[in-house]
């Protein structure tokens, strides 16, 4: 491979794994926080949407590895490329003319073209890659597909019953009962954690995944757009920027949100009213227009230091981080008034009363006391976040707010293939994708963030 | 009661002067006026007069904040500062930067805005209470869970879809309506017809949700078991005494739904070309004119601000037991 670089974004990425991990293991050494935890991993539709989101982040992870490739690997060695990129390069490279349908042999328009005999006529032309290794197209393509389906089928397959195996190995050695017995129980779906269904999806996601990678290569699943890009790779690319607006958004927010909400509930008086003040201003600004106006800001600053910003991966980098910046900072209000509220509330409590009296420093008390009681806000409304920044990008990426427009991401793919609805024949598929994988991000994210919310807030427990 | 609305709208100032400094900081402080001046005129081949002019003819060329060489108050009028922002503090909102008068462009513009955003959300609200009734109606049924797993589905879809998919579906293959357009007078309810059915369709996913959690709160309490207890039908509850209730949370959704309906009229009216202040600011945006961007975002926190307080107000009449002190 190549020498490795290291964006903005892939930093924060890491930064933010590691500290999910870290949260996993707190909540995991502590019995009362596993409590609601447990709740949730009972919650079939919670666990499956998990498991999603989990094929999602894998993917945005891979694309979140970024390096230099050694100059003969592929086209040219000064732009970096991801993990993934590398895995799929087939489809990244096999770029065709114009639009193609999905599955296309041929091209979406007639060309003027001479033929092998020399006579002259408007044909569709083969594609340069999409189905070029079949000799006759209209004959051979279906049986083709339909091996290769099977083919991914059996491979995805054969990979999931040695997940599945294991699986049942584990649980023999945990529960202490034959293997047999563990898989019938799983199969029978008696089992605590909904395995059978987790099974079931995986199964779905490892079969369907690897038929698709395999089809990939020799076609292009999801057609291509104008200009001869296959529509399933930028599908695919468009994951990561889905998900670092959605996550780092509230890693920028956190801190503003958590410092300044708790504060301004702790402390009354001149603390309070300056937070407050500060985000009833900020929140009397509708955010499109704050964030219109920053981005407009940072193009201006941008187009007149261009030696700053010299690669294009790195300008497009920065103003995607840029985005989430300005998403956090109009988005942290909503939470900081939420745990502004409940700090009032926790203020009053005997044991933070009790701990006043004892002469405990107030920096302790809100570590000690107030912050652990307030956490399950602060990740009800992450989750709860989450899906709606996805939504926002596109939106704004759209407007041309959002992301840079050489960034992948749904709003660009969406914002290039408007004016593809109105063209004779229709452009359908550049839309429908973005729309199914955004549908299916977003709709498991909300499904997940049901549940969170479900088993962590304490209101909604005891009903 | 009088005195209540005086200091808040004392309160308001505040606010309104902090949004003003910010944008004003946003815009000046990071960039200079001359890049503002060479990215209208285009980025290269500009001549520095060109850029003088420009920022001549648009008041540009004062120091930011104080002016040294003026005299007596002028020291502090004659800015930037004091222009564009002062003036726009008492609704001046002066020239943009292509040189047109921007208030008589809202003021010619704000109609069509309202003549979709008020329909959108009267009918909205009324249409997401009903279903959102209807659910609570049948809790704990099939059907229940069926419209909620449908409006979580719903909710996922992003607003573009919408709007792409009701042009494509209502104008495009069934010709029900014109795609895009606007027209003066009653000539413009069939304009309006299927982006205001879009914005209804488009909030009834995360609508339903939020007023079914309003009201399934209000159903247990203890009126509501003394009105069954009384003989009333299930009906008759829900909707004389859980619904007048519910009213107080339901006002304040609907004014946080005032800046989500900025952002969905900037969506809609660019798409269907409707001259309102969403495609205003939109277009403002995409020719990066500073000055008009900086007055729909003082005019939106204006309104957002005024907004507030008439929810504050509204509760008042909504419920009884609420008194402003």
């Amino acid at each position: 491979m190549g020498r490795l670089t290291l964006f903005w974004t892939d930093a924060l990425v890491y930064l933010l794994v590691a500290m999910v991990a870290g949260f996993i293991w707190y909540v995991g050494s502590r019995e009362h926080l596993r409590r609601p935890w447990r709740q949730i991993v009972g919650d079939k539709v919670a666990m499956v949407s998990l498991l999603v989101l989990m094929a999602f982040s894998g993917i945005g992870l891979l694309d979140s590895v970024h390096f230099y490739p050694a100059v003969e690997e592929g086209k040219g060695g000064n732009e970096a490329i991801s993990l993934f990129d590398w895995w799929a390069t087939p489809m990244r490279t096999h770029d065709e003319k114009t639009y193609s349908r999905p599955f296309a042999a041929v091209s979406y328009s007639r060309e003027f073209l001479v033929r092998p005999d020399g006579s002259q006529g408007w044909e569709y032309p083969r594609l340069a890659h999409g189905g070029a290794h079949l000799r006759d197209p209209d004959v051979e393509r279906g049986p083709d597909i339909a091996r290769t389906v099977a083919d991914g089928f059996v491979k995805g397959g054969l990979l999931w019953a040695v997940c599945a195996a294991g699986l049942c190995g584990w649980l023999t050695v945990r529960g202490g009962r034959s293997w047999w017995r563990t898989l019938w129980d799983v199969a029978e779906d008696r089992t605590e954690t909904p395995w059978r269904a987790l099974l079931a999806t995986l199964l779905l996601l490892l079969s369907c995944g690897w038929a698709l990678a395999e089809l990939s290569a020799s076609y292009h699943v999801l057609g291509t757009d104008k200009v001869g890009q296959d529509v399933f790779y930028q599908s695919l690319k468009s994951i990561r920027t889905g998900l670092v607006i959605g996550t780092l958004t509230t890693l920028v927010m956190l801190p503003f949100a958590l410092v300044l909400g708790i504060l301004a509930g702790f402390f009354p008086g001149w603390v309070d009213d300056v937070i407050q003040y500060l985000y009833t201003t900020l929140n009397s600004i509708p955010s499109v227009l704050l964030i219109a106006a920053a981005i407009l800001m940072m193009q201006v600053y941008m187009a007149n230091h261009e030696a700053d910003f010299a690669s294009l991966a790195v300008r497009a980098d920065l103003r995607l981080l840029f985005l989430c910046g300005i998403l956090g900072v109009t988005s942290w209000t909503g939470l900081c008034r939420l745990l502004r509220a409940e700090t009032l509330k926790l203020r009053e409590m005997e044991f933070v009363q009790a701990a006043r009296a004892l002469g405990v420093r107030p920096w302790v008390i809100l570590a000690r006391h107030i912050l652990p009681n307030v956490l399950h806000i602060v990740l009800i409304s992450v989750v709860l976040d989450f899906s709606a920044l996805v939504l926002a990008e596109a939106v704004l990426s759209y407007v041309n707010i959002g992301v840079d427009p050489t960034t992948q991401s749904w709003g660009n793919m969406i914002n290039s293939a408007r004016l593809e609805l109105a063209r004779e024949p229709v452009v359908w598929w550049s839309l429908a994708a973005a729309f199914t994988f955004m549908f299916a991000l977003v709709l498991a994210a909300n499904l997940f963030a049901d549940a969170v919310r479900d088993a962590l807030d304490p209101r909604r427990a005891e009903v | 009661m009088i005195q209540y609305i005086i200091r808040r709208l004392l309160y308001a100032i505040p606010i309104l002067i902090g949004v003003n400094l910010l944008t004003f900081l946003l815009f000046f402080v990071v960039n200079s006026p001359d890049d503002m001046a060479r990215m209208q005129l285009g980025q290269k081949h500009v001549t520095q007069e060109a850029v003088e002019k420009w920022k001549h003819e648009r008041g540009y060329d004062l120091p930011l904040f104080w002016n040294g060489q003026a005299q007596g108050a002028d020291k502090l009028a004659e800015t930037i500062f004091y222009r564009k922002s002062v003036n726009l503090m008492v609704f001046r909102f002066g020239q943009s930067d292509t040189g047109r008068n921007i208030a008589s462009d809202i003021q010619e513009r704000m109609w069509p805005s309202l003549a979709i955003s008020v329909p959108s959300v009267v009918i909205g609200v009324t249409f997401n209470i009903a279903l959102a009734l209807l659910v609570v109606f049948f809790r704990q049924t099939y059907l229940e869970f069926w419209g909620l797993v449908l409006c979580v589905m719903l909710m996922s879809v992003s607003s573009l879809f919408y709007i792409i998919g009701g042009q494509y579906v209502a104008a495009k293959l069934l010709q029900l309506v014109p795609i895009s357009g606007y027209s003066e007078g009653w000539g413009a309810i069939k304009f309006l017809l299927l982006p205001v059915s879009i914005g209804v369709a488009s909030g009834i996913g995360s609508g339903v949700r939020w007023y079914r959690a309003l009201f399934l709160e209000e159903v247990e309490k203890d009126y509501v078991r003394t009105a069954r207890a009384k003989g009333l039908s299930e009906a008759a509850v829900l909707f004389r005494h859980v619904l007048r209730n519910a009213m107080i949370p339901i006002l304040t959704g609907v004014v946080v739904l005032i800046p989500f309906l900025f952002m969905g009229s900037l969506l809609t009216e660019s798409f269907f070309s409707i001259p309102g202040l969403g495609s205003y600011t939109i277009d403002a945006i995409n020719r990066q004119d500073f000055a008009i961007v900086r007055s729909m975002v003082y005019l939106g926190s204006v309104l957002y601000v005024a907004g507030l307080l008439l929810t504050d107000i509204s509760y008042t009449l909504a419920d009884p037991r609420v008194r402003l002190s």
